[in-house]
């Protein structure tokens, strides 16, 4: 704007800020792309995890102590619902991403898409779930 | 076929994109239960189950070490194109500098997990 030369009407120019807020679709919008920042925080206290495992036990040790503190549980809730909010949206945006897929001449509806990838979740998730728990046994 | 039509390299950070999102939708909220909440609150699981040997042991396996390197590189790589492309939305502009800082952060974050993840160093 400030390329233009000065006018001294001052004409109108509608402001860019928080346009967002304005539309409760532009509103889910920017908080299911916001969800890439839960997602990068987890991976980020992982590579902290991964790097104080290669220190040796006391750092690993250090690293399970922090995992502990109450204000690390809150921020992992906080991790979670985002991360469960990333998973829905994933899924419910998923038949627009997808390229049709067509299952005996008749194209896969939105719901059907949706649906089992959200089943997809749940099913990893036992699974994730019982490796652990065999593992940590 | 015009010369200036330049092969795009979009398509592999597109791919990554996916790969991190499905991957994060699939496994991100087991993973944060279990490594965030569950193994510190002592829920579920054994004691001993994220203990120093065991995860020692888990991350020397090649399949323990690809597991963590593909979690924590491919999460970062979705969350950085992701940010990458809604920068303009909140009217920053999505130049040079912010391409470093949301490609760069997952690259290294790749690099060094590798390297952390090779079992002699381990």
């Amino acid at each position: 704007m400030r390329a233009v030369a000065p006018n001294r009407r001052r004409p109108y120019v509608r402001s860019m800020v928080g346009w967002w807020r304005k539309n409760p679709y532009f509103v889910e919008y920017m908080i299911h792309e916001g969800s890439a920042f839960f997602v990068a925080a987890y991976a980020l206290i992982l590579m902290v995890g991964l790097l104080r495992l290669t220190q040796g036990e006391a750092a690993w040790n250090g690293w399970l102590t922090a995992l502990r503190s109450p204000l690390s549980i809150a921020g992992h809730l906080i991790l979670l619902v985002a991360m469960l909010y990333h998973a829905w949206t994933w899924f419910t945006i998923m038949p627009i991403t997808l390229p049709p897929i067509f299952v005996a001449g008749k194209r896969l509806s939105a719901t059907a898409i949706t649906a089992g990838g959200l089943a997809a979740t749940l099913l990893t998730s036992v699974l994730l779930l019982l490796l652990v728990w065999r593992l940590g046994t | 076929m015009s010369a200036n039509l330049k092969r795009s390299n979009q398509p592999i950070f597109w791919l990554l994109f996916g790969a991190g999102g499905m991957l994060s939708a699939l496994l991100g909220p087991m993973l944060v239960f279990i490594t965030g909440i569950a193994i510190p609150l002592g829920l579920i699981f054994s004691p001993e189950t994220m203990s120093y040997s065991h995860m020692h042991a888990f991350a020397h396996h090649w399949i323990g070490a690809g597991f963590i390197w593909v979690i924590v590189s491919l999460f970062l790589w979705h969350a950085g194109h992701r940010i990458f492309h809604s920068l303009h939305d909140v009217g920053i502009h999505a130049g040079t500098l912010a391409r470093i800082i949301c490609y760069g952060i997952p690259l290294l974050a790749t690099v060094l997990a590798a390297r952390s993840l090779i079992p002699s160093l381990i």
